[in-house]
């Protein structure tokens, strides 16, 4: 009763990276809290799945398996997780902030009339005193997001309704196995109990993953182009630099839109979330829609012509110049002092 | 031919796209009078795909629902220069301080009053508050089936409808019967233009409200063409449990704000020079960031 709990996401019998991240949030959580962590997972051929979840710390598994619960459709994994939160009454609930999560997320918590808040970078017990009610709340969640556009940062809070419930994005939390042989249970669902015929209303005809190659959101080092970068003939000193730094290229949604470069490489709000130990804005303005995707990079080398480019306010390293020749001299003197 | 009843959700928000230093103001607020009020960009995707439905099948009617104050009454207009067929705009200070559930209590109260829809059409998320949550929370108020993500409807027969929805890696195509709930992406084709014709055909379309702001000149025109007005509900006009409305009815309240519009870091400024660039490379290198 009252634990935390964790919507684990299954694609192609995967535990999806966003899931495992939150599972180690998760059992954060649960030990400042002292109660247990719980997750679900629902999908077909879920045998293997508990191991790839129990390890980050899970007390208790609850598994919906059946054919027709995959892949993901709304109602029938709405069914289930309602009944089974209307039954083991989670204090807070943590879903991706992924195309599954934000589809599920909302319809869950207008259901069970609790609070939902989207996109969360943070995730901290606290207090609360509400001077009108002269009530004090204590071990609330604070759930801490980025509205506006990015332009501000909310803490929103849950004061009375169970479970807090939050979406969080890939990359945002860091994941990590807690013990390999950590014991916990596996309830499995009896199905029909939980989701009824009706709710198979949705027929998925055709379904392509274009699952991406790239690992953008996995390397410790990004060199992002933007439309200053001036042409695709240009990128290739990007992919140069990423190269020899041992990285991976990144872009900004107007060079993406310019044709210099692929979809899969955009980062910002409408594209990839990136936290590398070095970022290389080369030729990027930095609006918000871009700073959303990569502002919690570890260090920011931001590389314009524009001395007032905004992008220079969240850089470590300001440089000022053309990239056509700063990015050369960088990747000659990484060589020179390496070697 | 068929036929459909097609409302839209719409939404007025600040343009938070183009925000400059004045945007937020010194407590940390945003400073709403700097930032142009516009119609939520994915709102017009929506819009957009519901036109379609209404060229394809001429009878169908589309209709605006937005929830704000007064001013936006501009949303209702601005489908009408675009080809909706008219609108309801939901204000009342009741509403103040909503959450995404208590809005989407509200909306989906204003839709029961609406009779049989067929669709109810929806952005996918609006640029201010940044959920995406209030599609699929309305289509649980209804009892509807949501469809999220739409980008393009590929067929619609009857009472039957084929999908094309964008993923986070991949798209899929989903068939299923209406009525439905649709939230739109903004992959989806964007919004045809103002229509000029319906531009000066509606231009005076107002709100009883703004009317009583007007002069006098155009008071005739409303009686002898009741298209041009704007339906306004209130609290009064749809069935509501005070408890679900507003900040009160919203679990979710904002404890505090931290204003973020470029905070500069301390950082260090590095020319073109050789020099620099080396002695940057050989820190970074140094400090394991890079080799
Ligand atoms: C800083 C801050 C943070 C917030 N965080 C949260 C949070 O995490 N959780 C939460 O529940 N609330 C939150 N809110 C409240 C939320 O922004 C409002 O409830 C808002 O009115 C609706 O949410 P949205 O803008 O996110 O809309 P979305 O859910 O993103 O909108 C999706 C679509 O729903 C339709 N729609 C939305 N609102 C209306 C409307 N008024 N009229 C007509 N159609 C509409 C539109 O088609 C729109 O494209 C927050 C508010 C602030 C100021
Ligand atoms: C809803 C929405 C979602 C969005 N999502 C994203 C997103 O996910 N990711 C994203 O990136 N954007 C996104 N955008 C777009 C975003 O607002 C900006 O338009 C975009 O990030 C600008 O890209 P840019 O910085 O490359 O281009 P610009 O703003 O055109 O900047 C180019 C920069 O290059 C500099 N420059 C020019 N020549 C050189 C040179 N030779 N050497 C060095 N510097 C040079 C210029 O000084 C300038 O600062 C979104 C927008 C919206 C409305």
């Amino acid at each position: 009763m009252n634990n935390v709990f964790v919507y684990c996401e299954i694609e192609d019998g995967q535990v999806a990276d966003v899931s495992q991240e939150l599972l180690t949030k998760g059992r954060s959580l649960a030990n400042e809290l002292k109660c247990n962590l719980e997750a679900i997972a629902i999908g077909h051929k879920l045998e293997n799945v508990g191991s790839e979840i129990i390890p980050y710390g899970v007390d208790t598994l609850y598994l919906a398996d059946d054919k027709r619960l995959s892949p993901y459709q709304t109602l029938p994994h709405t069914a289930i997780v309602v009944k089974l939160f209307q039954e083991q009454k989670p204090q807070i609930a943590l879903m991706g902030a992924s195309s599954i999560g934000r589809d599920l997320g909302p319809r869950v918590s207008s259901a069970l009339h609790s609070g939902l808040t989207a996109d969360c970078t943070s995730l901290v017990i606290g207090e609360h005193f509400d001077k009108k009610a002269n009530k004090n709340y204590e071990n609330l969640l604070y759930q801490i997001r980025p509205a506006f556009g990015g332009n501000i940062i909310a803490t929103i809070i849950n004061p009375d309704c169970r479970p807090q419930m939050a979406t969080v994005r890939e990359g945002v939390m860091k994941k990590s196995i807690l013990d390999p042989k950590y014991k916990g249970k596996i309830v499995n669902l009896e199905v029909p109990k939980y989701v009824s015929d009706t709710d198979f209303v949705v027929e998925v005809v055709e379904r392509h993953m274009e699952k991406s190659k790239l690992n953008i959101k996995g390397s410790p080092i990004v060199v992002a182009g933007g439309y200053g970068v001036g042409s695709k003939e240009n990128f290739r000193l990007l992919h140069e630099l990423a190269e020899v730094l041992g990285g991976e290229v990144g872009a900004s949604r107007a060079a993406v839109d310019a044709g210099y470069v692929e979809h899969e490489r955009q980062i910002g709000q409408t594209g990839l979330t990136v936290r590398p130990k070095l970022y290389i804005a080369c030729g990027i303005s930095g609006q918000i829609q871009h700073r959303a995707g990569m502002d919690q990079s570890a260090q920011i080398i931001a590389i314009n012509t524009d001395p007032e480019a905004p992008i220079n306010a969240i850089a470590d390293y300001v440089i000022t110049g053309d990239i056509a020749e700063i990015v050369p001299k960088m990747i000659k003197y990484y060589k020179k002092n390496t070697k | 031919m068929e036929t459909y009843k097609i409302i839209v959700l719409a939404k007025q928000v600040p343009d938070t796209r183009n925000v400059g230093k004045d945007a937020m103001k010194a407590d940390g607020t945003v400073n709403r009078a700097v930032l142009p009020a516009i119609f939520n960009p994915e709102d017009l995707n929506a819009l957009e795909q519901a036109l379609r439905i209404k060229d394809q099948f001429p009878g169908t009617t589309v209709k605006l629902l937005t929830m704000g104050p007064g001013r936006a009454a501009e949303i209702i207009r601005e489908g009408l220069f675009r080809g909706a067929d008219g609108g309801v705009l939901l204000t009342d200070r009741a509403f103040a301080g909503s959450d995404t559930l208590a809005t989407s209590y509200a909306l989906g109260q204003a839709l029961k009053k609406m009779g049989k829809i067929d669709f109810v059409i929806a952005g996918r998320q609006a640029i201010d508050g940044d959920t995406a949550q209030v599609g699929p929370q309305v289509a649980e108020k209804l009892g509807m089936l949501q469809v999220t993500y739409v980008e393009e409807v590929k067929e619609l027969k009857k009472d039957t409808i084929v999908l094309k929805r964008r993923l986070d890696r991949g798209v899929e195509t989903v068939k299923c019967k209406l009525p439905l709930v649709m939230t739109v992406n903004g992959t989806a084709p964007e919004c045809r233009v103002r229509n000029a014709k319906l531009l000066m055909k509606y231009k005076w379309a107002k709100t009883v409200t703004e009317l009583q702001k007007e002069n006098e000149d155009y008071t005739h025109l409303y009686n002898d063409r009741p298209d041009l007005n704007i339906p306004e509900w209130t609290v009064t006009d749809i069935e509501t449990d005070a408890s679900q409305l507003g900040l009160s009815g919203s679990p979710t309240k904002v404890k505090s704000i931290e204003n973020v519009v470029l905070q500069a870091k301390d950082s260090k400024i590095i020319s073109d020079a050789d020099s620099d660039i080396e002695s940057m490379m050989i820190e970074l290198i140094k400090s394991h960031t890079i080799g």
